[in-house]
């Protein structure tokens, strides 16, 4: 099937705006401001099924319809903050299929009233942004950005911002106080960005990918969408698969799509030949998924990997194979939360700190059987507590991991690093 | 001489992005500027910088401080920074930092005899399927660089010491 949102590996050069239009680019977005009215662009991307691609999987049309009408300036912002450990996708859709994108945050922000519109990128995609800025004064110049746009009285600024390095900077409130010039420190929720956004102003903040999919969904239609993927997961996914696999990359599935099919058929199996041992879904944030036949046969959508007490979140799938040990596993993923967290809110800030400072001492081996205890009750005492997901997300690995696979966590079996 | 003196172009390009009232949005992107050539920020930027957004010299302090990419010591010209997060880790990255570090004969965080190369530790860069990988930070800005050896990484820096200018 040809490829959805990964299209330059189907048509070369789509990142140069002429192929890209060559081949339908952005007559999606002039179809909409020219024939229709913003509010039936947000009801055919809520009748498509498309949920949020950063993690939440909130249905995309019915947040945009959240904008509060009452209070203007409205802004549209796309988090380009990827930085979940294990994630890479939005990096080469922006990258390979930028056009794409643009098109969808343009789309976004007609059908939201929004005349300026921001790519709040992670500082790290330095070079990521300035090509973007290049493919964003193509646009200007070819008049798909600017003023009274193809003789409407539409008019649509599209700015890049740099982000610093900061994880927390993919929470959208977080994102929203970076972009206002403050340190990255998530808000206190409600109010949501579609009332109370940047700067205060009603705020549509999605994924990137999220975006990638909306011209397609106009052009193509809702229900060609939903034909896509299962029931409660309509449409494509992009899976990011790292870890121990042979080729790991960027593969853009169906939802539904098992772990078998995406490690073994695209994924071409593992290292050495070696059997799963684990499975993380979404990324450093996942619970740890111990795998057998039927966790391999499970189907890829939000409901499905529910089941195996995990989230699909972002799709981030790292693969674990039998040599590795899961109290190095949580080690690795405690450590990028304790350096990670903010620092305001004293569950996440303390208990990563704990948490990191008792996997030291299980590592030097003192009295790894109590140490394992307290480890799994401070991140417990974590959990419901923290202000944002974040703090949340450092509990998933150690919790799933401690109860899951109770022998790594053995005196004899401690201390162990991977390989 | 002043940011403004020096990229009085970028600064404002900059400085349209954001809502007239909204101008510390900018303080980011200007301290990127400010930190280019001598790749971190001094006092006296701080204080352009405070002056030119209406905050005080604390607020721009307190972005320094939060986020990984500013800097206000003078550390190496470069700083190599390396992804040891646990889908890198899975390919080798600690072994390959370990290496790495022992060939250039310093310790991780330390900068090689000469000033050029600082080599730190960071969290994922988003290139989990092309470990080991870094980026390097300099005066031109971050670059990217993946499915990396040790070997392939001493000649990139035997190639940085010889330019003396350019990161390629």
């Amino acid at each position: 099937m040809a490829h959805i949102l990964l299209r330059h590996r189907d048509i070369p050069n789509i990142h140069k705006l002429d192929v890209y239009q060559k081949n339908s680019g952005f007559e999606a977005f002039m179809q909409a401001v020219t024939k229709m009215k913003p509010e039936a662009v947000t009801e055919l991307v809520k009748a498509s099924g498309l949920r949020g691609r950063g993690g939440a999987g909130f249905p995309t049309g019915v947040k945009w319809s959240f904008m509060d009408y009452k209070n203007w300036p409205h802004y549209v912002v796309a988090n380009a903050d990827e930085s979940e450990p294990g994630t890479f996708k939005d990096r080469e859709l922006m990258e390979k299929n930028p056009f794409q994108f643009l098109e969808g945050v343009a789309i976004s922000a007609y059908a939201v009233g929004a005349n300026v519109a921001y790519v709040y990128l992670r500082g790290e995609f330095w070079q990521v942004a300035s090509f973007l800025d290049a493919r964003i004064a193509d646009m200007e110049k070819a008049g798909l950005l600017g003023e009274k746009l193809f003789g409407t009285d539409y008019t649509l600024k599209l700015y890049t911002h740099l982000g610093a390095g900061a994880y927390i900077c993919g929470e959208e409130t977080a994102l929203l106080e970076s972009m206002e010039g403050k340190r990255g420190q998530p808000r206190l929720r409600p109010p949501f960005p579609p009332s109370y956004g940047l700067y205060g102003k009603p705020t549509v903040v999605n994924n990137v990918e999220t975006f990638t999919n909306v011209p397609m969904i106009l052009s193509k239609g809702a229900d060609w969408y939903k034909s896509l993927g299962t029931a409660d997961s309509a449409g494509v996914k992009l899976f990011s698969l790292s870890g121990c696999v042979n080729k790991p990359g960027n593969y853009e599935l169906p939802f539904g799509t098992t772990f078998r099919q995406l490690i073994y058929e695209h994924g071409g199996g593992i290292v050495n030949n070696r059997p799963v041992k684990a499975i993380m879904a979404a990324g450093a944030s996942s619970s740890i998924i111990k795998v057998d036949d039927k966790t391999l046969d499970t189907p890829m959508d939000y409901a499905s990997v529910r089941t195996l007490g995990a989230d699909l979140g972002s799709a981030s799938v790292i693969v674990i194979d039998d040599s590795v040990s899961i109290e190095w596993v949580i080690s690795k993923t405690v450590e990028f939360f304790k350096h990670e967290s903010c620092g305001k809110c004293t569950p996440c800030r303390e208990g990563n700190y704990w948490m990191m400072h008792l996997l030291g001492r299980m590592k030097a081996g003192e009295d790894v059987e109590a140490n394992t205890e307290l480890l799994l009750s401070v991140a417990k005492q974590m959990q419901n507590k923290c202000l944002c997901a974040l703090g949340e997300f450092a509990t998933m690995a150690v919790v799933s991991g401690i109860e899951r696979f109770p022998a790594d966590f053995k005196a004899s079996n401690t201390g162990g690093s991977h390989g | 001489m002043s940011i403004l003196e020096k990229y009085p172009q970028e600064v404002n390009k900059i400085l349209a992005k954001y809502p007239p009232e909204q101008k510390r949005s900018a303080v980011m992107p200007l301290l990127y500027l400010a930190q280019r050539q001598e790749g971190y920020t001094t006092r006296a930027a701080m204080q352009e910088i405070a002056d030119l957004l209406e905050i005080t010299t604390t607020d721009v302090a307190s972005i320094i401080g939060f986020y990984t990419l500013f800097h206000d010591e003078k550390e190496g010209k470069y700083r190599m920074q390396v992804c040891t997060d646990l889908p890198c880790a899975l390919r080798g990255a600690d072994q390959f930092l370990q290496e790495l570090c022992k060939n250039l004969r310093v310790d991780l965080g330390q900068t090689t005899e000469d000033g050029l190369v600082t080599i730190e530790e960071v969290k994922c860069l988003a290139g989990c399927d092309k470990a080991p990988m870094f980026q390097i930070q300099g005066e031109h800005g971050i670059e990217y660089h993946e499915n990396m050896t040790v070997d392939k990484t001493l000649e990139l820096i035997a190639a940085l010491r010889k330019s003396g200018v350019e990161v390629k």
